[in-house]
Parts: C-alpha cells; structure tokens; sequence
C-alpha cells in the first residue's frame, strides 16, 4: 500500500513541493482508514458523548468519567459543608473526585496472522492508553468473535487469542474480568478482538495527551525500538489477503508484558511526583503518530532528533525508527527541570528512556544525523485526511421462516451451542481477581469491583451479539446496548458510560456500509434513550476476507455504579417466587425469533424483537429490585432465550419448577428480546410494583430442592437437571480440555 | 513492628499484600528489591506476580537476586517469611523451601476458588484453625504443580512439613480437587523452620470482607509471630 494518488496531491498543495518518503510514510499511515476514521467520522457525530460526569469525552487516549461517591453518604449536607472547612487547606486524597478512565481497542488483522501476539499486543495497547492520562489500570473486558467452533482453524485461533491475552493481562497485573465470545461463520477469515480498559485516578492525577508548552522535552520511555510492526496502521486498513498468515507476518509486533508492568509503575512514579504535563502512548503509527498528535492536540510543533531514539537493532533508518510500531512505548512531555528525575525513575525500572527532541511553535519535524526527514504543520498531518462519503444500501428486509422443532430437542442444541455455552474454559485463564477489587467475578452477567477510593461499587459488562446485528443491524444494535444495561441493572448498578468498538466489513462495498451506519445509529439511538453518553472507541473497518464480510459488530462496553460492592447471585436460591419481567414477546404479533440462537441451530429467519417503549425507566426500576433485601437471585435474560437463562440459575442444590402458559412454546423460550430479567423475591407484590406501567411481570414457578429443572408450556413439559445442564453447558471445555 | 513485602520487577500482588494486611492491621510496606531489606523488618511477604516476566522460569530470576540473601539470613534469624503463588516459587527456588512448582498438568493458567485442608494447627500459618480444617482459597497460576523427588516428599511428610493440600469441599484428598496436579495434592509446604512457609493459593485474595471470603486471613497472621 502506499499513499493513494488524490491524497498526495493534497500533501503536494499544502507543502509546496514534494513529500519525502518518510513524509509520505506518515501521511499514508495516519491517513489511513485505522488512523483517520475516513469512512468512519462523518457517521459517529450521531453519538451523544456529554454528560455531568463525563471530564473528558472523544478524542483523547481514554475517556474520563468521574465517579460517584459514597464516602460522606451518611453526613448530611450541613456537617459535610463543616467538614469541608475545616479540612480547608489540609485537603486529603479522600477530598478528591475519584475518576475512572475508559478506553476500548481492536486488534483484528493482527489476531488473525499471528493470535498470541496479535491479542496480547491488544491488551498492552489500551493499557498504555490508561497510562497516557495518568491512570492505573484496575480492569479488563474482552469480546471476542471467531468462526464456527466447530472448525480446527476456529479454534487455533480462539486458542491463541485467549492465550495471549491470559499471558500479557496475568503478567501486568491487571484483572480480566469481564467480556464476551461468540462464534458465527462470517468471522472465519477475520475473528474480532476488541479489549476494554478500565483505569482509575482522580483529578490531581489527571494527565491528557495535549502538548502543553513549547520548549518542554519530549521524552520516549520503554522498550528499545525495532523493526517490528512496520506499517500497522495501513495493514489494518485493507481487506486481509488469503496469505496474511504468510506476507503480513511482519506488521505484527511481538508484546513484552514485563517490560509493560515496567512502564506501568514507573508511569505511576511518574504521576506521584508530578513530572508529566502530557503523554502518549505508541500505538499505530509508532513514534510518528505518537508525537505529532501529541503536538498537534495542543496546537504546537515539535522538533526531533531521530537518531536519539534509544534503538534494539543495527542501522535503522529514519522511516524505519519513525514508523516502527515496537511494543511497551511511551512518549512524555516534560519540563527542561524534569527531565534528571525522569531518567532516573526510568533507569529505576530498567526502561530505556531518550530525550528526542522538545515542543515548539512551529510544524512537526524531525531530522537524522542533521539531515531534516520531515517537516509539516502537525494539525494537517493529524487532522488533514479528508473524509470518504460512501454510498449505503439498505439491508433487505427478513422473511419469517421458522423450523418447528421438539422443544426438548431445541433447548440441548441452543443450551450447547458454543455461545450460549459457558465460558468458563475462557475466564479461568484470566487472572480476575488480582488488584484485590473484584466482588462479582467473571461468569455472572456483569462484573462488581469495589473502587474503596470512593466507597462505589463499578459493575462491567462488555458484548455484542453477531446474531442480532445479522439479523436487524439497526434493532440488533439497539438491543446490544439495552441488553448491556439490563446486565449492570441485574447486579444492581445503574449505567455511567461507555465505550464501543464498532467492526465492520469493506465500506467500500454499499451494502456493507449500510449495515455499517445502522449499527452505528441503533446504538447512539439506544444509548442516548438510556443516556449512556458514549465516550470514546474504536472503529475496525475492512473486516473483510475472502470468505466475505463479517456481521456489523457493535461492541459495547458500558460500566454502571452501585452504592455497595454486593449483588444478588445469578443462581437461584432456596426460598423465594420466581418471576419474569420485561417480556414483551406474547403480544397479537407473536414472539419473534430473529436473531435468535434457535435460528442459528436450525436455520430459519425472523423478524428481530420489538424493544421495549421505555427500556431506560426498565433498567432504573430492575437496579432498585435488584438491591432490594427481598431479592435472592436476578439472571437477565438474552442470548438462548428464556430457556437458557432458567438452566443457568440451576445448581445442584437449588432447581426450579416454572410454568408458562402460552401458545407458542419455542417462541415463548427462545426469542432473544432483550431488556427482560428473572427475579427470584420473597416479595413478588414489590417487584410488580416496582416497574413502571406497561412493563410486563409474571409469575413463573418457584425452587425445588433437587437440582431439577421443569418447564411447563402449553401442555408440554421439559424436564432436565443440574448435571445434565452441566455436561451440556461444557461444550468449549470438553473439546479443548 | 513492619512487614517487608518484596517488590521485584513484575511482582503483582504486592499491593495487594499491603492492603490485606492494613485491614489485619499488621503494620508492612513495599520494598522494592534493590534498596535491600530494612533494618527494622519483623516480617517478609514474597508476593504473587511474573518476577522478571518468568522469563528463563518462574521465580528463578528474582531467587538470585542480592535481596534473597538477606531474606534467606532474616529467615535463618527466625523472621517470619510468607511466599505466595509468584513468591512461592521464588521460595523453591532460593532454597528456602523443598521442592518446586512447575507447569500445571492441564498446561494452562488457572484462576479458580480451591479448597485446602489445613494439616497442622501449631504452626504460625494455621494457629488460627484447627487440623483438616478446609479453607477456600483461590489460586491463580500456570505454575503450581508440586513437584519433588519421591524421597525428599517421603521426608518432608515424615517431618509433618506439608502445610496445606487441595482437597475437596469435606476435606477429601481426591484427584478431582487436585487443580494442577500437584504431587500429595501439596498445595503449600514449610521450610527448615515453621516461620517459614510457601503456598499457591492467594491468602491476600480472601481476606478483605468487603469482596468475599475471608479465609485466608489467619495465614497472614502469622507474620506478626516473633
């Protein structure tokens, strides 16, 4: 790839002459669909990103987003007003606004080539980002997408990525606590690793990637720069050639997570003394992208010597040192008086640290061994890129076909179904509960970590959901956010904010780009319905391959807060009535299967759900019920259906016996509606009233004491227990293990 | 009093050390490995983490770095010395313990709550519950297999210097609750002395009410023992 013919002759106008090569390197790079967000940018203003408790929104390496907090929740506003001026002047860190940061990245391309790598470079790229505004990362999310498991490729890649996360995440210290898997044909030629960050600081702490003053330094820490990973940015913007695994091989960089909890400490040495006014991470692009966005941002230049990069091979050349996207790399700005202490703290952690140049008020230039290799105004470079408009098409509409099957016969082939099955194979690799944060582990709808800081409970969820989008881009993508939401709700916590990662196919085909522009607008329309402001992410264009596009993935990670850490299990427990909320599906219409798991397992098409009137008073009210003492378990019900969710909260102590009455037994358990909830209540009067009008609640059964599982639905009975359940949840596990 | 807790390039679970034992109310702070151990330590926490990355093997590194001398003459002076996960093969690896923990049976890492049968009560460690007490505690490594030539274990057992097991929910030694395959199902073994004492499982993960179980705080009682 190199730089197409109508961009260089922007490039040629704006510098009066000719680009150098490394000058057309960076352009072609951070011009690139993965940099510039070309076909992207003119279809994200649909987002709304505000909100009172966002601090710092698009655009910077994570978001920021202020916490509430629950530490003087028991002072009233008198004493606490007292308080504060009494503690005038002698502020402590309990006084300050604790901040979480959030941040969301695809590592596609390089997870196909090359999986360990590819994913584990994934993680230590938006951990880095987390570092960039002074924060210490206290979580990860993962969603993951791969082709049918059943094929061997499938499952060498999902072997991979799940190994090369567990080994950077483990390493660096940092909890995985939550995500997602699934697996559709579309994503054999391109899986999907999209990894979510979660940092926390507070506002003293707060570092942004904005260059603050010219004649400030610019100070590059971490490992040594190599030849790895040249020309990243553009290979993520084009379709993967049937050869990647061969020819692309070298634009894959290699992850060093020692070198990366390194950098992690030394930045937090870093921001304790307060020797940082701005920072990035090298991510696409290398250094090139790294320093001139930093300038850039703040309206500045910057002057760079190339040869002072500290380097781990022989004889690199200037494009070469510029571009190279070496792993566990940040760049600081720091003061002229800084910069011994800097060094030191450096050297402290065995990381190689150079003084490359410093912030001016010119363009953004760079030289080596005196010989000037680029200069141009950083803003043109950065901001430049003109944007693509597109042609869309619309997706055809869904033609209802639907197999008819034995209900005993569906509920084993959607409960198996390698993404309804558990994920526990996946999780257990990950370390969750390092930090000593995690109360809600992995495995449950969402995650809960205690943020002492604050006294505030953070609850996780990540995901998207391939069926849904295949089905409806447009509903499919508003039920991604509505069914994150209802997750956090379910363990009691109301929705912050969010992030997304949106993955497509080639926007250059029209049908593509529709699809596109409907995950895009039905998840700004749903998140804004709940008012989620979404605050930063990602976007991975040309998901593309041989073997087609893959569905338009939206993935959301959305995190809420809850005034303790404690949740009510998923399980159900020994006492207390069993009942469904928020089940629209049994209206004059009939249930509707679209996007369902049952279709996927027997082939058929539906029209996606209707989605509920007021899903954001839902989600309030389930938050409430599930905090409430009379609650004993809540399981949100979404992917498999009603049938699924059911057998998920039985244990071999504690089984259910629910009956149902409708006409439609396989609509009524395997439609995929989201925005619905199982409650188990010793007070089933409270829980009716607590959900707004309209919102239908029923009652469904209560606990047996035997581990079984009895559905009665029109006439039918399905009848299972805890083992089989688990032996057929095992699908992942009992193929890998 | 202080507890010294070692902070080696890629320790992870040091401060996780240091806030478990604030809630225990055991005065400790982190000591990073070059500046060398403080005079006034009453206490040593190897924590859990990638000392070194694990590179060339777990816990081989940071076992021959210049603080481990001190550690292993503090613990010669009968200052008690608590190796967790990470630590615990440093533990193996500088001779302070018998044995080693090597590469799972199943080859993968593994985060997962267990079960431990407490083996001895009149030990610093476990003074707080009673033999074939079961404990849950969580282990999260790739290396934890107990491994150790059938002679040595045959005399370690013969000098009741296994301090945990994995054993089952009702304390059975089965297979099935051996996570890793650990030889005896040993899960955490003493050295010369009892002040000494190395184990997998994560103690510091189990004893902050606030996010669970609180089980493993009578182990890390046992550095306040002088």
């Amino acid at each position: 790839m190199s730089l197409a013919d109508s961009d260089r002759e922007l490039v040629v106008e704006e510098l009066g002459r000719d680009p150098t090569p490394a000058e057309a390197a960076l352009f072609e790079n951070l011009w690139s669909e993965h940099c510039a967000y070309r076909s992207s940018r003119p279809l994200l203003s649909a987002f709304e990103s505000e909100g009172e408790q966002v601090v710092i929104g698009p655009g910077d390496d994570a978001a920021v987003v202020e916490l509430p907090s629950n530490s003087d929740a028991d002072v009233s506003g008198d004493d606490r007003e007292s308080n504060r001026e009494a503690n005038a002047g002698t502020e402590t860190e309990a006084d300050k606004s604790v901040y979480i940061t959030m941040g969301i990245e695809s590592h596609n391309h390089p997870s196909y080539v090359d999986p360990f790598d590819g994913a584990a470079t994934g993680v230590g790229g938006i951990v880095r980002d987390t570092l960039s505004m002074g924060a210490y990362p206290i979580a990860l999310a993962d969603s993951l997408y791969f082709g049918e498991f059943d094929r061997e490729h499938s499952q060498y890649l999902f072997e991979g990525v799940v190994e090369g996360i567990s080994h950077y995440g483990n390493c660096i210290g940092v909890p995985t606590v939550g995500g997602s898997v699934d697996f559709h044909p579309n994503y054999e030629g391109n899986p999907l690793v999209n990894v979510a960050c979660v940092g926390l600081t507070n506002e003293d702490r707060l570092v942004t990637a904005e260059a603050q003053e010219p004649g400030n330094k610019l100070v590059l820490i971490g490992n040594g720069t190599g030849r790895d990973g040249l020309g990243g940015a553009s290979f993520a913007s084009e379709d993967l050639a049937e050869d990647a695994e061969t020819e692309d091989r070298p634009a894959v960089q290699v992850g060093d997570p020692y070198a990366e909890k390194l950098l992690i400490e030394a930045n937090e040495v870093l921001v304790d003394e307060n020797l940082i006014e701005s920072a990035r991470d090298l991510g696409a692009a290398g250094l090139g992208g790294a320093s001139s966005e930093l300038v850039a941002k703040g309206g500045l230049g910057a002057t760079i010597e190339l040869e002072r990069v500290h380097q781990r091979e022989p004889n690199m050349n200037a494009l070469e040192i510029l571009l190279a996207e070496s792993q566990e790399r940040m760049c600081y700005e720091v003061e002229p008086d800084n910069v011994d202490r800097v060094r030191e703290i450096a050297e402290r952690f065995d990381l190689g640290c150079s003084v490359i140049g410093e912030v001016t008020d010119g363009n953004y230039s760079c030289s080596f061994n005196g010989e000037t290799v680029v200069d141009v105004d950083a803003y043109f470079l950065g901001e430049g890129a003109p944007m693509n408009d597109l042609p869309v098409e619309k997706p055809p509409e869904p033609t209802v076909d639907r197999p008819e099957t034995d209900i005993k016969e569906a509920f084993e082939a959607v409960l198996s179904s390698p993404s309804t099955a558990s994920k526990r194979w996946v999780y257990q690799q990950y370390d969750h509960e390092v930090g000593a944060r995690t109360s809600v582990p992995p495995g449950d709808d969402a995650a809960v970590m205690a943020i002492r800081e604050c006294e505030t409970g953070l609850a996780i969820s990540s995901g998207a959901a391939p069926n849904w989008t295949s089905a409806d881009p447009l509903e499919g993508a508003k039920a991604i956010a509505l069914e994150n939401a209802t997750n956090l709700a379910a363990k009691g916590a109301t929705p912050l904010a969010a992030v997304d990662c949106l993955n497509g196919g080639n926007p250059e085909k029209p049908e593509v780009y529709g699809g596109f522009k409907r995950i895009v607008d039905g998840l700004a329309e749903m998140c804004s319905t709940l008012s989620i402001p979404v605050v930063g992410g990602n976007v991975s264009l040309y998901n593309d391959s041989a073997a087609g596009p893959i569905p338009p993935t939206p993935t959301l990670a959305v995190v809420g807060t809850k005034a303790d850490y404690e949740a009510p299990p998923l399980a159900a427990e020994s006492n207390g009535e069993l009942m469904l909320v928020g089940d629209l599906g049994n209206d004059a219409d009939g249930y509707r299967l679209g996007g369902s798991e049952y279709l996927a397992q027997f082939s058929g098409s539906d029209r996606f759900p209707e989605l509920p009137d007021a899903p954001d008073s839902f989600v309030e009210a389930l938050a409430a019920v599930a905090d409430d003492d009379a609650t004993r378990a809540v399981h949100d019900v979404s992917h498999g259906g009603l049938a699924v969710s059911l057998a998920e909260m039985v244990s071999p102590d504690v089984g259910l016996e629910v009956s149902l009455s409708s006409d439609d037994p396989v609509g009524a358990l395997f439609h995929e509606q989201p925005g619905r909830a199982l409650v188990q209540t010793t007070d089933p009067d409270a829980v009716r009233d607590a959900f707004p009008d309209g919102t239908p609640v029923v009652s469904l059964g209560a606990p047996t004491e035997d581990g079984t599982l009895t559905i009665e639905i029109s006439e039918k009975t399905l009848e299972t227990d805890a083992a089989e359940i688990r032996t057929l949840r095992r699908t992942i596990e009992r193929e890998l293990e | 009093m202080t507890v010294s807790i070692i902070r080696f390039g890629g320790s992870n679970c040091d401060r996780d050390a240091e806030r478990a034992l604030s809630h225990l109310e055991i005065d400790a702070e982190i000591v990073w490995h070059e500046d060398g151990l403080p005079a006034e330590t009453t206490g040593i926490v190897l924590p859990g983490g990638f000392s070194y990355g694990d590179y060339l093997r777990a816990g081989a590194m940071a076992a021959r770095s210049p603080i481990m001398a001190e550690v292993r003459d503090a613990a010669a002076d009968g200052v008690p010395v608590l190796g967790v996960c990470n630590g615990a093969q440093v533990g193996c690896e500088s001779g302070l313990t018998d044995g080693a923990f090597t590469t799972n049976e199943s080859a993968r890492f593994q985060c997962e709550h267990v079960y431990l049968r407490v083996e001895r009560d009149d030990t610093p460690w476990t003074e707080a519950y009673d033999e074939g007490e079961v404990l849950e505690i969580p282990i999260a490594h790739g290396e934890g297999r107990y491994e150790i030539d059938d002679d040595r274990l045959e005399e370690l057992e013969a000098e009741n210097r296994v301090l945990f097991r994995y054993c089952d929910e009702d304390g059975e030694l089965t297979e099935d609750a051996n996570p890793n395959g650990s030889k005896h199902n040993v899960a955490g073994v003493l050295g010369d002395r009892d002040s000494v004492a190395v184990l997998m499982p994560h103690p510091e993960r189990v004893t902050l009410p606030d996010i669970g179980g609180t089980d493993g705080q009578g182990v890390l009682r046992g550095l306040e023992s002088v």
